[in-house]
């Protein structure tokens, strides 16, 4: 498991093996969703806020 | 197979699907479609040489577009533009799915607040009000007083984008604190749970606890009528059961066309991605086969 660090509040965030572009993650300090931008070496940025239209 | 995955977030799905797919030596090529430009001639995106591209994009406007431009350059996608275009739109899919013959709730529309109210004194009290786009239960309201139904419809004339200015009035339906969900391809199911809850939202992402359902024959039928009646595809179909769990009664509310299956992943034996990733390469072999 590897680390990168949240944009938002800067703390580390545990990132799993399987990781995916694309994927959202929860800071567990903050509590910012980040989205992968990147999966090696990891990036993370805030993701974009819900849209009205999002969904299945 | 060659396969094109339309998305802008992965979610724990498409993660399944993506797995399902690289445990089978698929080649994969992600599209995000934020990044990408679709011209009348051709998009950045790399789509020329795929077998096969599965829209999973989380927006609908997205999905609604980016399909109807693969489509536009030949590339086989599923679900097709057109399924996308009737299961997005709740006016459209209850239209289809009446035109099918398939139970679903009795449904006005209208165009004012006035008219809307009188809709909403026909259906009496409690009735349903929907927005036509959207998903996850947002927005949706049961009407209980006319006080209630007055403040809900003078609050989407004012703060609404014109859709919310379409009036999708619905009758409510006493199910039995529970609906079903069923995941099917084509019309053929490949699993299915019910949705409770204590809540009359009974949506597995607005917390309702999920259980594996046993179809019985009827609902098997409606299933495959409702797929067809849109398009057929990869689809989440709603269905309610009327007059209490054993009356072997149901009415289609919804069809959904980009549809989460985690949630009934975890319920159910079936190993749902391995099942659809069965029904993706049937798709890739024989692209062109009727649905």
């Amino acid at each position: 498991m590897s680390e990168a660090d949240c944009p938002e509040c800067g703390a580390g965030v545990d990132l799993h093996d399987d990781l995916e572009v694309g994927e959202i993650l929860d800071c567990g300090t903050c509590g910012a969703e980040l989205e992968v931008l990147a999966a090696d070496p990891p990036e993370l940025d805030t993701a974009p806020e819900l849209e009205e239209d999002w969904g299945e | 197979m060659k396969i094109g995955i339309l998305y802008s977030r992965i979610r724990q799905d498409e993660k399944l699907l993506l797995n399902e797919l690289r445990d089978r030596d698929h080649e994969i090529e992600k599209i995000d479609v934020r990044k990408h430009q679709f011209g009348l001639d051709g998009t950045t995106a790399n789509v020329e040489e795929l077998d096969l591209v599965v829209d999973r994009c989380l927006s609908t406007s997205r999905s609604l577009y980016a399909t109807r431009f693969i489509d536009h350059y030949d590339v086989p996608v599923v679900n097709s533009p057109e399924t996308a275009d009737v299961c997005a739109d709740k006016v459209k899919n209850s239209l289809a799915l009446d035109d099918a013959g398939v139970p679903t709730p009795d449904t006005k529309v209208t165009f004012t607040v006035d008219a809307a109210m009188e809709a909403i004194e026909s259906f009496g009290y409690p009735c349903v009000l929907k927005p036509v786009v959207g998903s996850w239960g947002r927005l949706m309201a049961k009407i209980d007083s006319e006080s209630a139904a007055e403040a809900i419809l003078e609050h989407k004339k004012v703060l609404g984008h014109y859709e919310h200015k379409v009036f999708y009035v619905q009758e409510f339906v006493d199910k039995p604190g529970r609906d079903i969900r069923v995941v099917a391809t084509d019309g053929e199911p490949v699993a299915a749970m019910t949705r409770t809850s204590d809540h009359w939202l009974t949506n597995a992402a607005k917390g309702g606890d999920t259980d594996a359902f046993e179809l019985d024959d009827t609902a098997r039928d409606l299933v495959e009528k409702a797929s067809d009646a849109v398009g057929g595809g990869l689809l989440g179909v709603d269905l309610m059961e009327v007059g209490g769990e054993e009356s072997g009664e149901y009415t289609v509310h919804e069809i959904n066309h980009t549809v989460e299956f985690k949630a009934l992943n975890g319920c159910v034996d079936t190993d749902v991605p391995a099942t659809v990733v069965d029904w993706l390469e049937r798709k890739a072999q024989t692209p062109e086969a009727p649905q």
